[in-house]
């Protein structure tokens, strides 16, 4: 029995079912079995037995729409569903993303899990709870209010030998209960979700249920499906970008052992061979050619912020201003200015693109780690111009997420070349491909001033951010994945992309804020291609914004925490999310984790070989709010940055799981630290240079702190906010970190670097420009 | 095509293979592993490890002829049922984000225990160095390893 047949089959044997995978809900999702005949309509999620199985041993099975890529929130659910259902969590299961079983909830990304994803998870749970109430009074011949529950037993108050369990009210049954609600977001029974001081699972920290099957190998991944008559391909990728195919010498691989097929279409080309080391030999070997592009589609990448500062905007910004700046300036006793650069920085997500796709029965069968599950099967069935419901999108782990896996490209290309071989087709990206040609967070430029007034206020402030994002890639769109681009199927009119501007709560009085956008010559079939990674552009504008601050700080001789302090106690009155309170606990609890020591910056250089200072930096993300201080060692020899320390206060509300969020927060302030100090696009101006680990470098093992102390500020006894409910965690940690680094690199050298990565031959460039 | 013959986690295996093979595709292609993966396939990262006689091998490098001994995958660090101490030190410390990478740090960190069971935090950082994590799991690698060299053999 497998759960990829029917829901219905499903249905019918689930008590059975749950006994073979107990909580291992993540393999039990990924036994790929040899496809079904179809349909795969989507499940309704109007319908609570699309959301909630009761099993015959009183276990319990959740369908969400969500993708888990490693941040435990497949255990958040669980806590919270089990808490709304009154069942013990061990006796429940949850199974993910895969669009024919679960109901629609777009997937993973934006930090939305908890916050809002979260929320009719808890409701259907709920009204389950409520219906297994009313079935029980009916069967135990007593009111609901007569009854009690705890783990999935209920019982008459006062007479404990009356009792029945949910598994024998519904379990082999149908709940048949028809919620409300005009969207997924929204849907909703009658019962009312818990207080916060009601859950009981929920602020624990049970473990992963993923992990014990990732240390063991026993989990079987996205790249692990294997179907009967399977076969491998690989692309051939343009040399350069905007490169047109002029011809295709297939006798260059004709006679290489397991060869069967080049597949091209436009400017797309593939190959497909029995074997995997077959085909990515013969896409090596293969021979075309191809004509270069009229005018070079991109400048190269030390020409880029030069290039960006020329261009014309795509969008012009549309400036928010507040107070009156003009005149705030004029009375200012000293203004400061000074401009940020972020290059693109890559996903280079741990292994290649992939997808294997399944065409037979007449229906297409996608096994991906897309994070957008759901997206992908729109864009496969659009693409491949098959009706959705014969189209589903099994969704399996794979290397981490951030964004890549939403803009996926293997999918609809392993579904096409499925379709036109009519074989099972595993696809799968090389390195140099994934690392050249995968999305790209948008290159950064900010421009910033500010005015102090004779006390050293900040009165006046511009931000003024230009991003490099014009067509900005969605989610499997079927006009803008990259095969459909190289086959010249694309859409008229591009995302115009986004330049977002910074969020604290400083009470600066007079501000303007503008954000642009620009865009290369060249924005089709070229490997800059814009798209969300991780908190897509909150650590650009954050680095601009935070570093921007400190310079402020150390142009009033201010000790950093206590300017940022000031400033947001200028504010006045309460606010939604109680941002203010929220953002001074934050900045609070770093700096007592810290023992930050109050002093302007910069220190006084020391005389060693080891110079070592501390920086700050402040944000929101949504309504998750983060403060993270870094000390650094800098050599002034060799340029090196090494972060000895990090801190990192985190509210993001209600807290379902310590031990899971403290994970993702740690990882998340590590990746801050990766992006701030060694990541970065590298090209020429047609092409991708930086195609390994070595060109576009990630953090390392060395590269470690020494200490890092992640503080969970969530649950601050603030009497008015003791139900907040839960924020975004999956991303806040890596707003503030390039900011933190920077003004710490700033504190222990007195120089200001305003361009990361913070690689080694760029500060020593800047110490030695310096004179220190 | 010629037979070779591999002795994977116990296992005597003789294959019909071209022997230049990679031994990353025959052992996930051919003997079904799904230990070692593909993530380089330029011996950088190291999401392809095995053991082969005592050291962490790049097995998306190594051709297969090339290897005359036994070869030990993730899945065969367990044994008689029992998780080998540092897998069970991956669990207690809750190590993996996405987990992908996982198979090279633990091998790696295996390698490293066998031949210096009580390292520095420096020769850890150092012998790990070339193990590589997107998801920056490394704060929870070198905890887990210090777990697990607490274990008694």
């Amino acid at each position: 029995m497998s759960v990829f047949d029917s829901r219905r089959g499903f249905l019918k044997s689930a008590g059975m079912l749950v006994v073979s995978f107990g909580v291992r809900g993540a393999n039990a999702q990924s036994n790929a079995a040899a496809q079904g005949p179809g349909p795969y309509p989507d499940p309704d999620f109007h319908q609570l037995d699309s959301w909630i199985v009761i099993h015959e041993n009183n276990t319990a099975t959740f369908y969400v729409g969500k993708t888990d890529l490693g941040q435990g929130t497949g255990t958040g659910f669980r806590q919270l569903m089990s808490d709304e259902l009154d069942i013990a969590f061990e006796r429940t299961t949850c199974i993910m993303g895969s669009t024919d079983i679960t109901v629609d909830q777009v997937g993973s990304g934006g930090s939305t899990a908890m916050e809002r994803d979260s929320w009719p998870m808890r409701r259907v749970a709920a009204e389950a709870r409520r219906v297994l109430l009313e079935m029980a009074s009916g069967r135990l011949g007593v009111p609901v209010d007569q009854l009690t529950v705890s783990d999935a037993v209920i019982t008459v108050k006062g007479d404990a030998s009356k009792r029945v369990t949910y598994g024998e009210l519904i379990a082999g049954k149908k709940f048949h209960v028809t919620l409300t609600g005009a969207n997924v977001n929204a849907v909703t029974g009658q019962a009312k979700t818990k207080s916060v001081p009601e859950l009981k699972y929920t602020g624990q920290s049970p473990q992963r249920d993923d992990i014990p099957g990732k240390v063991d190998g026993s989990l079987k991944w996205a790249v692990d499906v294997k179907l009967p008559g399977m076969v491998h391909a690989r692309n051939v990728k343009p040399p350069f970008a905007c490169a047109k195919l002029m011809g295709i010498d297939e006798a260059s691989v004709k006679s290489l052992p397991g060869f069967i097929k080049v597949v091209s279409k436009g400017n797309y080309v593939a190959v497909v061979c029995e074997r995997e080391e077959q085909a990515i030999r013969a896409a090596r070997q293969l021979k075309t050619t191809w004509e270069k592009p009229s005018a070079a589609p991109f400048p190269a990448s030390e020409d880029l912020f030069n290039y960006m500062r020329a261009a014309t905007p795509t969008s012009p910004g549309r400036p928010t201003v507040s107070g009156d700046p003009d005149a705030a300036y004029a009375a200012a006793v000293k203004t400061i200015e000074a401009e940020y650069e972020v290059p693109f920085q890559g996903h280079t997500a741990f292994a290649g693109a992939h997808a294997t796709a399944d065409p037979s029965n007449g229906q297409m069968t996608v096994y991906s780690n897309d994070m957008k599950s759901y997206g992908m099967r729109r864009g496969v069935a659009t693409f491949l111009g098959m009706p959705q419901d014969r189209v589903r999108v099994v969704w399996m782990q794979g290397p981490q997420g951030f964004g890549r896996t939403a803009a996926e490209d293997a999918g609809c290309e392993a579904a096409w070349i499925a379709r036109e071989i009519g074989r099972p087709v595993r696809m799968q990206w090389m390195r140099d491909e994934e690392t050249a040609w995968d999305t790209k967070s948008p290159a950064f430029l900010v421009k910033m001033r500010g005015g102090l007034d004779s006390e050293g206020r900040l009165v006046a402030y511009d931000y003024n951010a230009r991003s490099c994002d014009f067509n900005h890639l969605g989610y499997n769109e079927p006009d803008t994945v990259l095969i459909a681009q190289l086959m010249g199927s694309r859409r008229a009119r591009p995302a115009a992309g986004s330049a977002a501007t910074p969020s604290d709560m400083y009470a600066i009085p007079n501000r303007k804020m503008t954000g642009e956008v620009v865009g290369l010559s060249s924005i089709w079939e070229t490997p800059l291609r814009t798209g969300n990674l991780r908190d897509p552009n909150g650590p650009q504008s954050t680095f601009a914004a935070e570093s921007f601050i400190d310079e402020a700080a150390a142009a009033a001789k201010s000790d950093p925490l206590e300017f940022r302090m000031k400033l947001i106690e200028a504010g006045t009155g309460d606010d939604d999310g109680f941002r203010r309170a929220r953002s001074m606990a934050v900045l609070k609890a770093a700096a007592e984790a810290y023992g930050w020591d109050s002093r302007p910056s910069p220190r006084p250089v020391g005389k060693g070989n080891i110079l070592t200072g501390r920086g700050i930096a402040y944000s929101f993300r949504g309504q998750s709010v983060v403060a993270e201080i870094a000390e650094v060692e800098v050599n002034r020899q060799t340029g090196h940055v090494w972060a000895k320390r990090l801190v990192c206060a985190h509210d993001c509300g209600l807290v379902v799981n310590p031990e899971g969020l403290r994970h993702t927060v740690e990882c998340g302030t590590l990746h801050g630290l990766s992006r701030a100090i060694h990541e970065e696009v590298r090209f020429d101006t047609e092409k991708v240079t930086s195609l390994d680990w070595f060109s576009h470098p990630t953090l390392r093992h060395a590269d470690v702190p020494e200490r890092i102390d992640i503080v969970l500020v969530n649950g601050d006894p603030n009497p008015k906010r003791p139900d907040l409910p839960p924020y975004g965690a999956g991303e806040a940690s890596l707003k503030p970190m390039m900011a933190a680094i920077g003004n710490a690199i700033h504190d222990a050298t007195g120089v200001r670097i305003r361009r990361v990565p913070f690689r080694d031959d760029r500060v020593l460039a800047a110490l030695k420009a310096a004179g220190v | 095509m010629s037979n070779v013959t591999l002795k994977v986690n116990g296992q005597t295996h003789t294959l019909d293979i071209e022997p230049a093979t990679p031994l990353l595709y025959v052992l996930r292609n051919d003997l079904g592993l799904q230990g070692p993966r593909f993530g380089c396939g330029l011996g950088q990262c190291g999401a392809c490890t095995v053991i082969i006689n005592g050291a962490a091998v790049r097995s998306c490098i190594t051709p297969t002829s090339s290897v005359k001994s036994e070869i030990t995958t993730l899945e065969g660090l367990a044994s008689n049922g029992k998780l080998h101490p540092l897998q069970q030190a991956w669990i207690d410390e809750q190590v993996p984000q996405c987990g992908f990478c996982q198979n090279g740090q633990i091998l790696t960190a295996k390698v490293m225990l066998d031949k210096n069971p009580h390292p520095t935090d420096a020769q850890i950082r150092e012998s790990m160095n070339a193990t590589l994590c997107r998801c920056m799991s490394y704060g929870r690698v070198q905890a887990a390893i210090k777990r697990a060299a607490k274990v008694p053999a």
